[in-house]
């Protein structure tokens, strides 16, 4: 794991000759600058996600980060040479520059950080950007995901050799006391976590949860196995700060299991969708030949119908959602909210934009990396041709020439860098689009949610009133019989039974849509602060660490120019 | 209208006063002419000089390139030994041909090149040049249709001789041995120097072209990254949709600088290592020109020595073809003479050459670097105080 570098890009080879000749260009007594230890060049918005935690763990192969401290580096004293044009110098803050206070170089933090950066830029950010809550500085929960370790399954072994699979280990710093303890771990598969992701939608419907990361069945044959499972770990760690970040899951029994329970992860209920259906395929027999309550018991009411065991309560609210669809009479009840309606075709548009604004930041990023490459290929080129020039030198002005052509080549090395780290920060920020991207699969989620619980309140009403016309119909009939029609009289019984059983249940259900509905709103509410707070920061870095990389950039092209202004001044 | 005269590194000063002897072209003002297939854009040349051999003060002449080239041509042929100023290729894309910057590109190209032979003390003295810069345009035509490429001499004896003497020479004396070289170390180390030096600059040129295209790529997503933020901020509504509006109308006028800065960057500092190129390239050409006139002036001095002997023997058997023979070898000698002669002149010439050569081109460069180092700085102010302009707003957000 340690030291193995991004395979995200084609040119691993290429860049790492390239580094050489950059660090003997940069290190060159002749030219002042401070060592820079960035070698990662990135080829996509996404690979380069995975790629800052993977610089982070580099750390033995690369020499030791010098930290550059404002007044050491020359590239951040005043510049000599100023463009005429810019009124104001530097600041936005007098000095030292609101740049250097703000963000350090991308390396600072690798210093300072295991896994992911990211959350030491937030500690640095969070003086001057909002935080999303006003309890969040008491609070404080951090989950680390690290140490992927290969095992082997031992029950349930058809194949010999046996079956294996990775795990994880999972830890958990915090001072909530609700945990009982300040620090602790477990090791999980990713089974465990599909497992989590189920029983959270089961128990928490209406709220925009996270999405787990995917399973990636075709990709994990393409893949290395040890870049897949990097990747995944990668995912799992977001995923579950992900998880603790959300206000109400963070307090959830089964996460707080999850977390600190070891062993085989089995909450509540069954597992997999298979199993479910193979019971419920079971019980439909039964249902149809009325041998079992042909009747959704409420406790089964609060979960939706697709995924669960009754096959016939599925079939039944498909003919309802078919029937709202096409039928001529309007269902029973409907989604009145026009509040929420509107809501719901604005987080549409929302979406939309959001994923507009991810591909261009991609392009951007991808613009911006393509600039720094090629910068630095110049200035190697030039490196080359000034060795050349020195070594043939015949006559002075040659050597004048290769002096002039080392400066220019050295600033572009330098600019070249500069824009590299410059890239890998953009990353970072814009990243917070393709998080919120994640955050609409929640949200639609969410809503989904609302709309089977509507869905199952249709379904009951319309039973209901089925029902009541059946026993309508049974007590015209037998009251037309003098002294009762015994085997009509039972029936009439049982249905009389079985109406009180779905009102029972349709009283449950109507809850459990009030109650999804108050998750929604709440949660949407939770959305709209969060999401200002979010995107608000992420315009600030973006900006605060364009104008620094592009103050830095400046400087070192200023001096280029002051020192070739000589040329300047004999063409007229 | 930028003079570019300054940029050959010659003692003339262009607006010295006028008891100083000057001679200043601009090349302006291209026009398209003609239809289709035939079309060329031409260009007015506008000469003003106290030259005495010239018609008079000023004169303005219209040229296309073609007549360009033959100019280049006829210098080359007649100076040998000078390294004759580089003119840009001929257009390969036809769609590019009529492009603005193509066309603007090529322009100061050929103000250049004019400008460097008006300012060579030896080239500027040149009778072609004078043609070229007040003949007519219907003298010029019949100029320039003359040439075919290859420039067609009227063979003087001397000339024929030579021509004669190659063949022949070639087939009995050399045979199949590889032709002769000079054995100058130190021209060797020239030679050598030029070639490679030639894969530098490419290399150079070509990454220098590569980032113009990276400006305009970064431009163009700024471009579209500004407009789907405002799409964004129109969403979004409010504070925070101000705050995406704000950032989406910087990131477009950034575009716009970026755009700007490319073309800058390709006028002022690619096409400069391009003229470089071209300029190793005709360097090349002279070098070639030096090894004839080394061949011719071997071949001769042999031919010479055989028809020395030859003589010699005829003498002693008191042949009557002795005074025929006395005759030939007498022009032989003179051709040899002066093939000596002329390799002599291009190998001082050459000499003096590259000395202004390597001064020349360190001044360019050093303009050229000058240039390309204000440019980026400029770029990246702008891109600070643009980004920098938005921070108050940003700031006044998040208090609300």
């Amino acid at each position: 794991m340690m030291g193995s570098e991004n395979p995200g890009f084609e040119e691993s080879h290429l860049s790492a000759s390239r580094e050489e000749m950059e660090n003997l260009v940069l290190n060159d007594p002749l030219t002042t600058t401070t060592a820079t230890t960035t070698n990662n060049s990135y080829s996509s918005f996404r690979s380069a996600n995975s790629s800052i935690s993977d610089a982070a763990t580099r750390h033995p192969l690369s020499p030791p980060v010098l930290s550059t401290p404002a007044e050491s580096d020359p590239l951040l004293s005043p510049p000599v040479f100023r463009n005429p044009n810019a009124s104001d110098n530097n600041s936005y803050i007098e000095p030292p520059s609101y740049a250097d206070v703000i963000f350090s170089p991308f390396d600072d933090n690798s210093a300072n950080e295991i896994n992911r950066v990211d959350s030491t830029s937030h500690d640095l950010d969070s003086s001057l950007t909002l935080s999303r809550s006003s309890s969040s500085t008491s609070d404080y929960i951090k989950i680390t995901v690290s140490n992927p370790k290969k095992e082997q399954e031992t029950t349930n072994s058809l194949v010999p050799g046996g079956n294996t699979y990775y795990t994880y280990l999972i830890t958990t710093r915090t001072n909530i006391v609700d945990f009982g303890s300040s620090e602790f771990s477990v090791r999980r598969r990713f089974r465990d976590v599909v497992t989590l992701s189920d029983r959270l939608a089961e128990s928490y419907r209406g709220y925009f949860i996270p999405p787990r990361p995917d399973k990636n069945v075709v990709e994990s044959q393409v893949m290395q196995k040890q870049e897949f499972v990097e990747q995944r770990r990668v995912a799992l760690e977001k995923y579950l700060r992900r998880l603790v970040e959300h206000p109400v899951i963070r307090q959830s029994d089964e996460l707080k299991v999850f977390l600190q329970v070891e062993g085989r992860l089995t909450l509540s209920m069954s597992t997999d969708v298979a199993s479910r259906m193979l019971d419920g395929a079971v019980k439909l027999p039964k249902q149809l030949f009325g041998e079992s309550t042909a009747v959704m018991a409420p406790h089964e009411v609060v979960q939706p119908a697709k995924g669960g065991r009754d096959l016939l309560r599925l079939f039944k609210e498909l003919r309802q959602s078919v029937a709202n669809d096409w039928g001529g009479s309007k269902p029973p009840v409907v989604e009145e909210d026009k509040v929420f309606l509107e809501k719901k075709e604005w987080i549409h548009d929302l979406e939309q934009q959001i994923s507009n604004n991810s591909q261009q930041a991609e392009s951007l990023v991808k613009a911006q990396q393509d600039m720094g490459e090629t910068m630095g290929e110049l200035g190697l080129a030039f490196i080359k041709l000034t060795k050349f020039e020195n070594e043939e030198a015949m006559y002075n002005s040659q050597r004048v020439r290769a002096a002039d052509m080392k400066c220019l080549a050295t600033a572009a090395v330098k600019a070249s860098r500069f824009y590299r780290e410059l890239n890998a920060q953009t990353v970072k920020h814009l990243d917070t689009l393709h998080e919120y991207l994640g955050l609409m699969l929640a949200v639609h989620g969410a809503f989904s949610d609302r709309s089977s619980a509507l869905l199952t309140v249709q379904t009951l009403l319309s039973e209901l009133s089925t029902l009541h016309a059946r026993a309508e119909k049974l007590e015209a009939a037998s009251s037309k019989i003098f002294g009762g029609d015994k085997s009509r009289i039972h029936k009439i019984e049982e249905l009389k039974e079985t109406i009180r059983v779905t009102e029972d249940a349709k009283n449950v259900a109507i809850r459990e849509y009030e109650r999804i509905k108050e998750n929604n709103k709440c949660e949407l509410e939770r959305l709209d602060k969060e999401r200002r707070v979010d995107f608000l920061n992420m315009l600030k870095g973006f900006v605060v660490n364009q104008v620094g990389y592009a103050e830095k950039i400046s400087d070192v092209w200023a001096k280029v120019a002051e020192e070739t202004s000589g040329y300047a001044k004999d063409s007229c | 209208m930028e003079q570019q005269r300054s940029l050959s590194g010659s003692s003339q000063s262009p607006r010295s006063p006028s008891s100083q002897p000057y001679l200043s072209v601009s090349v302006t003002d291209p026009v398209k002419l003609g239809n289709g297939v035939q079309a060329y854009i031409s260009y007015r040349v506008i000469t003003k000089t106290n030259f005495p051999e010239y018609q008079g003060p000023e004169k303005i002449v219209i040229r296309r390139y073609s007549d360009f080239i033959w100019l280049r041509d006829r210098l080359f042929e007649k100076y040998k030994g000078i390294f004759i100023p580089p003119l840009p290729e001929k257009s390969a894309v036809e769609k590019f041909r009529f492009s603005a910057e193509f066309i603007e590109m090529r322009r100061q190209a050929l103000d250049i090149f004019v400008n460097r032979i008006a300012s060579h003390n030896l080239l500027q003295q040149s009778e072609d040049l004078r043609t070229f810069l007040q003949a007519d345009e219907e003298t010029m035509e019949r100029l320039r249709s003359h040439e075919t490429g290859i420039f067609k001499k009227k063979p003087a004896d001397l000339m024929q001789m030579f021509k004669d003497v190659q063949s022949k020479v070639s087939d009995v004396v050399l045979g199949k041995e590889k032709p002769v070289e000079e054995s100058n170390p130190e021209y060797e180390k020239l030679k050598q120097y030029v070639f490679e030096l030639e894969n530098h600059l490419a290399e150079a040129q070509k990454h220098a072209y590569r980032l113009v295209k990276r400006h305009r790529e970064l431009g163009q997503s700024l471009s579209d990254f500004g407009k789907a933020a405002k799409l964004l901020g129109a969403c979004e509504g409010q504070v925070l949709g101000k705050a995406f509006s704000d950032l989406g109308a910087k990131s477009e006028a950034l575009s716009a600088k970026l755009q700007k800065e490319a073309h800058q960057l390709l006028m002022s500092f690619e096409e400069p290592l391009k003229d470089y190129v071209r300029a190793v390239q005709s360097i090349k050409a002279t070098i070639g020109e030096r090894a004839n006139a080394f061949r011719q002036q071997c071949e001769l001095a042999e031919t010479m020595k055989l028809k020395e002997i030859n003589l010699d023997k005829l003498m002693l058997t008191r042949s009557d073809r002795v005074g025929e023979a006395e005759h030939e070898y007498k022009e032989l000698k003179a051709a040899s003479e002066e093939a000596t002669r002329r390799f002599e002149t291009i190998v001082q010439l050459m000499n003096e050459e590259i000395v202004r050569f390597q001064e020349q081109k360190t001044q360019d460069m050093g303009i050229a670097f000058h240039e390309f180092a204000k440019g980026q700085a400029r770029l990246a102010n702008s891109v600070a105080d643009a980004w920098r302009s938005l921070l108050p707003k940003l700031e006044a957000c998040s208090s609300v």
